[in-house]
């Protein structure tokens, strides 16, 4: 509870805060060489039933068809609780080492998935239009070192986000088919005009580099695969699994993203929250027990985002329309487990909406600056406090 | 014989060919832009004529129907997403056969358009389908998405206004954007908001009010046992609304009218038809006037799509589209003249390049430009490619997995990939017949019937035209039309 005070204390000096450096609770950064794990939840996760405010009557007012049964919520306080499919990231919270992030948004929402994911991409605000990813933004003006292999890797999607726009970014599916095919990407002779033509040559020649360093290992045997463990089940731990098949080559990049779909539950959203958020816990606890195996849990930083929240009111499908601010999850060995921003607030609500506590860009802030080490201040168009997620 | 004398003389004549006439270049870049690839007897057919006769002929041709036969189950009455009593054998075969289905829908669309004799219908109708988005997985039923899809291609180059109703009382779309569980005491957002962000309007142009009160006026509308549209008097809210500051107690033809009202609707599909058929960045005031003829026109789609044809910017702007991966795949098989073993094949292909059709990732359809191409994708474009240009040696078959230890998804994938392997080998092309047919003599030849730009990489001086054919297809400008 304390570290909740001392948070809203510091979202509640706001701009006046922003101007020191808040590097107080940062630990020594390490550069690019520490990973960013982004899940992407595609659709826009119902965060009130996933950390569910049980204790609410409100709650269970707003929510008669489709709300969480107390008894089956996994209880963290006396509050709030984990929705029962996330039981895999219990052990995580025990060690401290899982942040609930509540009331994540940013001003003046949108609610069409388009623009607002387009939002979080680009890091903009509301009404500014921007074209090309956070990321992008990022390594152009603080590069990753040329040996890593690409600024990032994308999983389970074939949508760039944010690193859209121009950063080295490699779509992984199958390592083995990309080291095959690589090959034919012959040399070009560069200063190509015309966008279209131009950007199919950086295509070519971010593959070129990837490819020298993601050459897949030969397999001897199943036994000696880089991974060990049970094979996941799903797109979600498949792409898991070839994100630390490929990190246990001792391949350098600074970010990963993981796409998982399927969140738009505008009705029947019982069922398909409850099996997507099972996938969602499962990779992440098989993403910790490999990192961990690997010895990278440390350097391991896992953030979720998505384009919004849901309505706190459920609709008449037994689902939930668009909403705007959202519950988000931070993980990582060096995390500081706990709970940050703001329960939601459903006392009076009928069929508003609820008030952000956190702007997603604390979360970028944070993880450029004191993950990273890297000035965010260009990148973000402004100075956002980063949240005191990390420890040394 | 003659054909190929013809297209001889067009190849060498282009030089001292009058300015009135297309030619080689002028010709192929409408075909690829009004179709689907351009096989040279085409592009010989089209060379000859001016930009406005090569227009109207394309135009004059268009159909509203499609050639190839459905599927036998097409016109059978809509399979009802789940029954009451069935058991988990009966639910499963259900599933079993709506998959066949699925498959039998997506080979016969994709055959039309490499078939069709009217390759405008199938653009547009792709269009329409990237628009106005319907997916199986949620409409769970291949009739309804081939309703939808007949319904596109008949107003594909009709009337907007007329298509825009016929939309939103389409069984696959009301399924598909909850329309038919928007009730008086529970409205359902979800049309209200699409219809004005990604049909008509584009984001900014309404308010989140707009939204509910258009909502509220789209109750009432439903579908029945058969999942026929019907209006349910009852469920409907006979209150008034108040839509863009105007009062009065609408239901949904209503609000479809306001919308059609809005100058801005005409601007939206304008910029929309101009960024798939022309180049990424309309031109601000020859948009605007076309848009503003479009409206006044009452949305007639085909003097729309005739004037923006014969627009000076569309003649300037080869090489500014990547080609999605339907143009790629189905383009080159027109191209070529190649027929797959089984449209499984090329299905499949498309799926793994992103552009599933019938199975758009959402309701903002695909983005499409040069968010088709990354690394993932271009590799296996140029994999599709090499393919067909080559021998399928072993050495090749990336395609194949040799990889024993997948689990159940990969190995559907890899299903997936050893069939479309197998069906691309033996669709290979025969460059020196495909050269000789078209007298494409020299590299320079081939190289102005296949690319809309000049080659990325150097062709070898004194290369014949067969042999450049394998370079060209796996040069990165390929990939642009």
């Amino acid at each position: 509870m304390f570290k909740r005070r001392e948070f809203l204390k510091a979202a509640g000096a706001g701009l006046m805060m922003s101007i020191l450096p808040n590097l107080s609770w940062a630990l020594a950064p390490a550069g690019y060489k520490r990973l960013l794990v982004l899940v992407e939840l595609k659709g826009g996760n119902d965060g009130l039933n996933t950390v569910v405010p049980y204790a609410s009557a409100d709650y269970y007012r707003l929510r008669p068809g489709i709300a969480i049964a107390r008894e089956q919520v996994l209880q963290i306080n006396g509050e709030i609780g984990l929705h029962p499919s996330l039981a895999p990231l219990m052990p995580l919270w025990q060690d401290k080492q899982l942040a609930l992030l509540q009331g994540v948004g940013y001003p003046d929402p949108n609610l069409s998935h388009f623009r607002s994911i387009e939002i979080w991409d680009t890091a903009s605000a509301s009404q500014q239009f921007l074209t090309e990813g956070w990321l992008t933004r990022l390594f152009r003006e603080q590069p990753t070192p040329k040996n890593f292999a690409a600024d990032g890797v994308v999983l389970s999607s074939q949508v760039l986000g944010p690193l859209d726009g121009g950063a080295r970014a490699v779509v992984l599916s199958n390592p083995q088919d990309f080291a095959r095919q690589a090959k034919l990407v012959a040399d070009q002779q560069p200063g190509h005009a015309g966008s279209a033509l131009e950007h199919i040559l950086k295509v070519e020649g971010d593959i070129r580099q990837a490819a020298a360093s993601l050459a897949p290992l030969p397999r001897t045997a199943p036994s000696e695969a880089p991974t060990a463990g049970p094979k996941p089940n799903g797109g979600f731990g498949n792409a898991v699994r070839t994100l630390t098949d490929t990190l246990a080559r001792g391949v350098d990049i600074a970010v990963a993203r993981i796409t998982l779909t399927g969140f738009d539950t505008h009705g029947n959203q019982q069922p398909v929250q409850a099996r997507l958020l099972a996938e969602l816990a499962d990779g992440l606890a098989q993403l910790r027990s490999e990192m961990t195996r690997l010895g990278r849990w440390d350097d391991t930083l896992v953030l979720s985002y998505a384009e919004f929240g849901r309505r706190p009111r459920e609709n008449g499908n037994r689902g939930t329309d668009h909403g705007t601010a959202n519950v988000h999850f931070a993980l990582g060995g060096r995390v500081n487990g706990g709970l940050f921003g703001q329960t939601p607030q459903l006392a009076g609500v009928s069929e508003g909406n609820l008030q952000h506590a956190i702007d997603f860009r604390q979360l970028y802030a944070t993880a450029m600056e004191s993950w990273w080490g890297k000035d965010s201040r260009n990148v973000l168009g402004g100075r956002f406090a980063a949240l005191p997620l990390l420890r040394g | 014989m003659l054909k190929k004398i013809f297209l001889a003389s067009v190849l060498c004549a282009l030089p001292l060919a009058a300015l009135a006439d297309i030619g080689v270049d002028g010709a192929r870049h409408l075909l690829l832009r009004t179709g689907f690839g351009a096989n040279p007897a085409q592009i010989a057919a089209l060379a000859p004529l001016s930009r406005e006769a090569a227009v109207d002929k394309i135009l004059a041709g268009v159909r509203t129907q499609a050639v190839t036969p459905p599927p036998g189950w097409a016109n059978d009455p809509f399979e009802r997403p789940g029954q009451p009593g069935l058991s988990e054998d009966q639910k499963k075969a259900l599933q079993q056969e709506r998959n066949q289905h699925a498959v039998e829908l997506r080979s016969w669309w994709l055959t039309e358009m490499r078939d069709t004799p009217s390759p405008l219908t199938e653009k547009m109708t792709l269009f329409w389908h990237n628009h106005f988005v319907s997916a199986l997985d949620k409409v769970r039923s291949p009739q309804m998405m081939y309703q939808q899809n007949l319904l596109l291609r008949h107003y594909a180059l009709g009337n907007f206004g007329q298509l825009l109703h016929a939309v939103a009382r389409d069984p696959a779309m009301m399924r598909y954007l909850d329309t038919a569980n928007n009730r008086k005491e529970q409205p359902n957002e979800n049309f209200a908001r699409e219809v004005m962000e990604l049909f008509t309007l584009g984001e900014g142009h309404y308010s989140e009010q707009d939204i509910r009160e258009a909502a509220r006026a789209f109750t009432g509308w439903g579908l029945d046992h058969d999942d026929q549209f019907i209006v349910r008097p009852r469920l409907r809210d006979s209150g008034e609304k108040v839509i863009f500051g105007q009062r009065g107690n609408f239901d949904g033809d209503d609000v479809i009218e306001l919308l059609l009202q809005q100058p801005q609707t005409s601007v939206f599909i304008t910029n929309k038809l101009w960024r798939n058929f022309v180049s990424p960045t309309p031109d601000p005031a020859a948009a605007a006037k076309l848009a503003n003829d479009f409206r006044h026109n009452h949305y007639q789609l085909k003097p729309l799509m005739r004037a923006l044809l014969l627009s000076p910017q569309f003649w300037r702007s080869q090489g500014q589209l990547v080609k999605s991966p339907v143009e790629l795949t189905i383009g080159t098989l027109v191209t070529f003249d190649l027929t797959p073993p089984d449209w499984r094949v090329i299905a499949g292909l498309n799926r793994q390049l992103g552009q599933d059709v019938f199975a758009p990732p959402n309701v903002k359809g695909w983005p499409g430009g040069e968010a088709w191409i990354n690394s993932a994708t271009l590799l296996t474009r140029k994999q599709f490619l090499d393919r067909i240009a080559h021998d399928a040696a072993p050495a090749r078959d990336a395609f194949a997995q040799a990889d024993g230890s997948m689990n159940e998804m990969a190995g559907r994938e890899a299903r997936i990939n050893r069939f479309v392997a197998k069906g691309v080998a033996s669709m290979k092309l025969q460059p020196d017949e495909w050269a000789a047919i078209y007298d494409a003599r020299r590299a320079g030849d081939a190289a102005r019937l296949l690319l809309a730009v000049p080659p990325a990489n150097p062709l070898p001086p004194d290369a014949s035209g067969a042999k450049a054919i394998a370079q060209l297809l796996l040069d990165p400008a390929y990939q642009v039309e």
